[in-house]
Formats: C-alpha cells, sequence, structure tokens
C-alpha cells in the first residue's frame, strides 16, 4: 500500500498558533492592534495591513512534519543510486565530521590572514592536491559549481587569445558526446559553438575535427571519458589538431572519477579543467548545490585564473589577489568559494591519499564494466557493444521499445519498486532509450548483485507483463507522476481552500 | 514506423520543408523527431525578419526527455512563426506536418529546397538509423 503523502506545513497551521511570550514586548498581539511606537518611523502607507501568509505551527508539529518529510528520501544512504557521480557520489560520513570542526565553522571570511593559517594551509594543500591529480599547472578553488567552472575556463581561454591580441578567435568547437552545459558555457562567454560528430564507436570524428578548425578557433570543450562512457582514445591527435590551429583545450572534469590517479588531463594536452568536487572529491551535493567547481590550467593560462588563489611565503600562507594576478578573469565570488565544500574535498583527498586516489579509478570502472557485462549476459543491448565501459556504461531500451512497447523509463520506474534508484535515462541525447549506469567505487559484489537482479527480473516482466511495467511505481509515496503536466502547470505556492467556497 | 509525406523535403537532422503556393517554405520537425522526443513542453521559435542560415540552429523543442535544437533546413528569412505552439506545444506530436508547422520562410533563393532530401532518401535514413 501506498503511505500517505506528508501534509504541507501550512495545513498544520492554525491561526494565532504561536509563543506569544517569545515576541519582543511592542509587538504581542496581533499586528494590527500593534502600537505606533512599536511600529516607529514606518509611514503608514508601508505598513503591512494583514498578516504574512506563514504558517503557525507548534515546535513539535514542525518538528514531526520535517522528520517525515526526511522518511520519504530515496537517498544515496538508504538505498543504491546508479546515477553515480554524474550527479554525486557516496560522502563518507568523516568528511563532514571534520569540516564542521568549531574552528573551521567559526571562522571569519575576513578575518586576517594570520588568523586563518590553518584554513589557508589546507586550501593551498588542495590546490596543490588538485595539480598533482590532474597534472595542471595551477588550480584556482573560486567556482562554485560545475558550471561556473566551466564558465571561468571559456573566460581564460578568451583572456589568453585577447591577451595575445588574437582577436578573431571566437568559436568553441564541442563534440555531440561533450557534456550538455559546454555549448551553454561557450554561449555564455560570447563565443559561437561549432558542433562536431563522433563516430560509430563514439570517438570524435577526426575528419570532421579538421574541418571545423581554423583561425577563428578559440578552442575544443572534451569530456574524457565522454559522456558516452567510453574513453577518447584519438585525444592525443585532437590535441595536436586543436592546438595546431591555435585553439586550446578544455577538459570537461564531469568524468573525473573514471580516471583518477591513472590518466592525467595534463598529460594529455589539456589547458584547462574544471573539476567538480562533489562528483569526483565527494562532497555534498543534495538540492543543487553548494558545489564547487574548482578550475586547473597549464602555464600558460596561469595569469588568468581567478583569484583569490592560495600562495605560500616562507612558513606562512596568503590570499593572492588582483595585485598578484593583474591578468585575472577576477572575482567569481565572494571571497575563495564555498569554504565548507573545499574542505570536504580536502578532507576527502587525505583519507584516501596517492594510493586510494587511484583505488577509486579502478574500482569504479571495474564495478560499471561488471554490471555491464552481466547485463549484457542477460539480454540487455549495450549502446557501444565493442567498448570498455569507463566508471559508466549505456543500455539502449530501443529494440524493447519497439517489440513490446516497453521503454527506459518503465524500466527506471519499476527500479524502484525493487528498491533501487533509477540511473540517468534518456541522456545522452545521441542513444534512443538509454539507461546510463554508473555504480561508483563504493558499492559491494553484493549491492551490485542485487541490482543485476532487479533489472533482469524487470526485463522478464517487460515480456510476460508489460502492461504492469507501464503503471509502476506501485511501493513509492506517489505513483507514476505526470511529468508533461509537472513542466506545463508548475504550481509551488500553497493557497489556502477558501472555506466559503 | 513513423509517418514521412510524399509531397514534403527532409533534411537528415529531422526537419521537413514544404513549399507553399505564395513562394514561402514552411518548416517543421518530422514524426520521426517528434516521437523521438516524446510529449513537447516548450517550443521556442525564431521571430519573424530574423534571417536564417541553412543548417544552423534556428528554433528549440523541449520535452519531458530532452531540449534539443532544430536546424534551420535552408537559408532565408523568417515571415511568420506559429504563434499557437506557446500555449499547445502538444500540437507537433499530434498533427507535426499540419497545425504544428513552426516557421514559414522566405527563401534566400529560389533553388534552396534542391538539396534536400525527398520522402524516399529521407526514409532510408530512417531506415539506417533504425527507426
Amino acid at each position: 500500500m501506498n503511505q500517505i503523502l506528508e501534509k504541507s506545513i501550512f495545513e498544520y497551521s492554525r491561526d494565532g498558533r504561536g509563543a506569544e511570550a517569545q515576541h519582543p514586548p511592542a509587538l504581542r498581539g496581533a499586528v494590527a492592534s500593534a502600537s505606533k511606537e512599536a511600529l516607529g518611523a514606518v509611514p503608514a502607507a508601508l505598513r503591512r495591513q494583514s498578516k504574512p501568509m506563514l504558517p503557525e505551527a507548534s515546535e513539535l508539529d514542525v518538528v514531526r512534519h520535517f522528520t517525515r518529510l526526511s522518511q520519504l528520501n530515496f537517498s544515496i544512504d538508504t538505498n543504491f543510486y546508479p546515477l553515480g557521480s554524474c550527479t554525486m557520489k557516496y560522502n563518507p560520513k568523516a568528511c563532514n565530521q571534520y569540516a564542521m570542526l568549531p574552528e573551521f565553522l567559526s571562522r571569519h571570511p575576513l578575518a586576517p590572514d594570520t588568523q586563518g593559517q590553518g584554513f589557508l594551509s589546507c586550501m593551498f594543500e588542495l590546490q596543490e592536491m588538485l595539480k598533482e591529480v590532474t597534472g595542471m599547472k595551477a588550480v584556482s578553488l573560486n567556482p562554485m559549481a560545475g558550471a561556473h567552472g566551466e564558465f571561468a575556463g571559456v573566460a581564460m581561454i578568451r583572456a589568453y587569445h585577447r591577451a595575445r591580441g588574437d582577436l578573431a578567435r571566437n568559436e568553441i568547437i564541442v563534440p555531440e558526446a561533450a557534456h550538455g552545459t559546454n555549448p551553454a558555457t561557450a554561449t555564455m562567454c560570447g563565443c559561437i559553438v561549432r558542433e562536431i560528430p563522433v563516430d560509430a564507436e563514439g570517438d570524435v570524428d577526426i575528419e570532421a575535427l579538421k574541418k571545423a578548425v581554423g583561425p577563428n578557433t578559440a578552442g575544443i570543450m572534451l569530456t574524457n571519458p565522454s559522456t558516452l562512457g567510453v574513453f577518447e582514445r584519438k585525444i592525443e591527435e585532437v590535441a595536436r589538431i586543436v592546438h595546431g590551429a591555435g585553439g586550446l583545450l578544455y577538459y570537461d572534469g564531469a568524468n573525473l572519477n573514471a580516471i583518477l590517479g591513472k590518466v592525467r588531463p595534463g598529460d594529455m594536452g589539456f589547458d584547462v579543467i574544471h573539476m567538480n568536487l562533489h562528483k569526483t572529491f565527494s562532497t555534498p551535493h543534495g538540492g543543487g548545490g553548494p558545489g564547487a567547481g574548482a578550475v586547473g590550467v597549464s602555464a600558460r593560462l596561469e595569469p588568468f585564473l581567478p583569484v583569490p588563489v592560495v600562495g605560500r611565503e616562507g612558513e606562512g600562507y596568503r590570499w593572492l589577489t588582483e595585485n598578484d594576478r593583474p591578468q585575472s578573469i577576477g572575482r567569481l565570488s565572494a571571497f575563495m568559494g564555498n569554504a565548507g565544500v573545499l574542505l570536504r574535498a580536502y578532507i576527502y583527498m587525505r583519507m584516501l591519499g596517492r594510493e586510494g586516489m587511484s583505488r577509486v579509478g579502478e574500482f569504479a570502472t571495474l564495478n560499471a564494466n561488471y554490471v555491464m557485462a552481466r547485463l549484457r549476459a542477460a539480454g540487455f543491448d549495450l549502446a557501444y557493444p565493442n567498448r570498455r565501459a569507463s566508471h559508466e556504461f549505456i543500455i539502449t531500451m530501443k529494440r524493447q521499445a519497439k517489440e513490446l512497447n516497453v521503454t527506459a523509463m518503465d524500466i527506471a520506474k519499476r527500479l524502484l519498486d525493487y528498491g533501487f534508484h533509477a540511473p540517468t535515462t534518456y541522456f545522452p541525447l545521441l542513444v534512443p532509450e538509454c539507461l546510463l549506469i554508473e555504480p561508483t567505487e563504493t558499492e559491494s559484489r553484493e549491492t551490485l548483485d542485487g541490482f543485476i537482479d532487479a533489472m533482469v527480473a524487470i526485463l522478464g516482466e517487460a515480456s510476460s507483463d508489460a502492461t504492469k511495467l507501464k503503471a509502476a511505481p506501485y511501493t513509492m509515496p506517489v505513483r507514476r507522476l505526470d511529468d508533461v503536466r509537472a513542466a506545463k502547470q508548475l504550481e509551488l505556492t500553497w493557497k489556502p481552500v477558501d472555506s466559503a467556497a | 514506423m513513423s509517418q514521412v509525406i510524399t509531397d514534403l523535403k527532409y533534411a537528415k537532422s529531422h526537419e521537413w520543408a514544404r513549399l507553399l503556393p505564395s513562394g514561402l517554405v514552411e518548416i517543421g520537425i518530422t514524426d520521426h523527431a517528434q516521437h523521438a522526443l516524446g510529449d513537447l513542453v516548450f517550443v521556442e521559435v525564431p521571430e519573424a525578419g530574423r534571417t536564417l542560415e541553412a543548417g544552423a540552429a534556428c528554433a528549440v523543442v523541449e520535452s519531458v526527455k530532452a531540449a534539443s535544437d532544430v536546424y534551420a533546413p535552408i537559408a532565408g528569412t523568417v515571415v511568420e512563426c506559429n504563434a499557437e505552439l506557446a500555449s499547445t506545444p502538444e500540437l507537433i506530436n499530434q498533427d507535426c506536418y499540419g497545425k504544428g508547422w513552426m516557421i514559414r520562410v522566405k527563401p534566400a533563393s529560389a533553388s534552396a529546397l534542391e538539396g534536400l532530401l525527398s520522402a524516399d532518401a529521407y526514409s532510408a535514413v530512417l531506415a539506417a538509423e533504425g527507426g
């Protein structure tokens, strides 16, 4: 049976239910009867005439309401979540624990450098570790999200060309297997996007790339492994062609988890990279933020890095600002980005160490290839059957959609009934009816086997009882949601039911 | 199997073009495209007066699955756009070759349609894609 959905907090509200004794003395009683003195110098025309429509509920009702809501969560702390690092991987609890130490929490961002040496040393070491693991020359921790990091990266590419007087370079090449945010970033930075295709095996179409580069090429934005879940094998040739044409290479770090400690973007020839710390370095990203999108660059882009960055002077550390980096693209956030998120990434990396870092890449890849091989053997179609998976792989339900009228969405919804979160559906756009599955390195063999068993059972249901899949899920607080209506008639404001009606 | 209409011209990127008696060319997306996208929830069409470059993105269709660019099959100038689509994007799902038309364009040259695919050639493209 389905649980009854929790009521909204407004429905617990009763007029006047408040802790009157805790109101400031002058404001006790209804707003309408508040004394003129209490309202002070606020002109009559600007005074509120009615109470704001805020819920008036008791503390216990509020506690129960939010506890019950939290129990409706389908989260990585309760269930396997094959969205993987694409969304957010498991955050070890220790990262949170240490980042919440009072010395970090109570530090004021405007405190003088001399009083924040501990924090600054963590940030300096985080910069150094990110440099080491990506093979880049310098790092800035400023950007506060992946897309923000991308913006910083392309802004630096533009600043670099401009500083050289090379003003015609305003085109960014984006392979169709790149991350969806890449063309948006290029456009935001005032560039023109030139899309190039990938070949049947998922690698960049080299001939199309050769035709696309020229005197207007500012750079190329690549994700490697690409969104197709495969490693771009021609990356060195791509780097040669783009550099040969005078362009720079941008690495979208969305899939860095797959190659962690194994291959370094700096060694592949990339000039700039953004790292989604929530994807690869295990920082929280629930509800869309706060995030962190640190950027790393090759030597020629170092002067353009966003400020401030942490520098070392003798035994101490200090913020390097516009005075130290006059060519910087500037500041992208107040202070230095999301300090708490950066600390969590720092602690995660310190806990893993150099050896642990390569085990992340190894186990993420092993787990993906294990699940891929077993699902293939069970009768699922792989989008790229000739390729080894990176940290993720794609199955396509195109055949089942045609033959059985069972879509990727039906499989995704049915998985919920088996206790697994759905993988990414309908992305990448290149593959019809696809499920993009990413187990990540932290899942045990038993959990993976459980997921595989569920997938196989659902594939069986697709043949024997397709109508059952169409109406899934059955065991969730809500049944199949109307996506179309949700997109077209979004209603997020609670309105009281008119009692007179 | 997706519907392909014989008297239209097609682009490989799944747009169709129809030469109207007025000399304008009506443009929309094919049955295969609307089916692949699923239920549309938002359509953005270019304003009248905008110049289109053949093969360049000129409109956006968004479904519950994905947002996708629509590429101009021919070069020309937008004369009219289908205002109905703003409130009823589902017209494209219901009648992609009729009420779901997107824009009407004054072609840059009289021979603009010649480079496009015939219905047979487009059907072959779909067959090759396994659609």
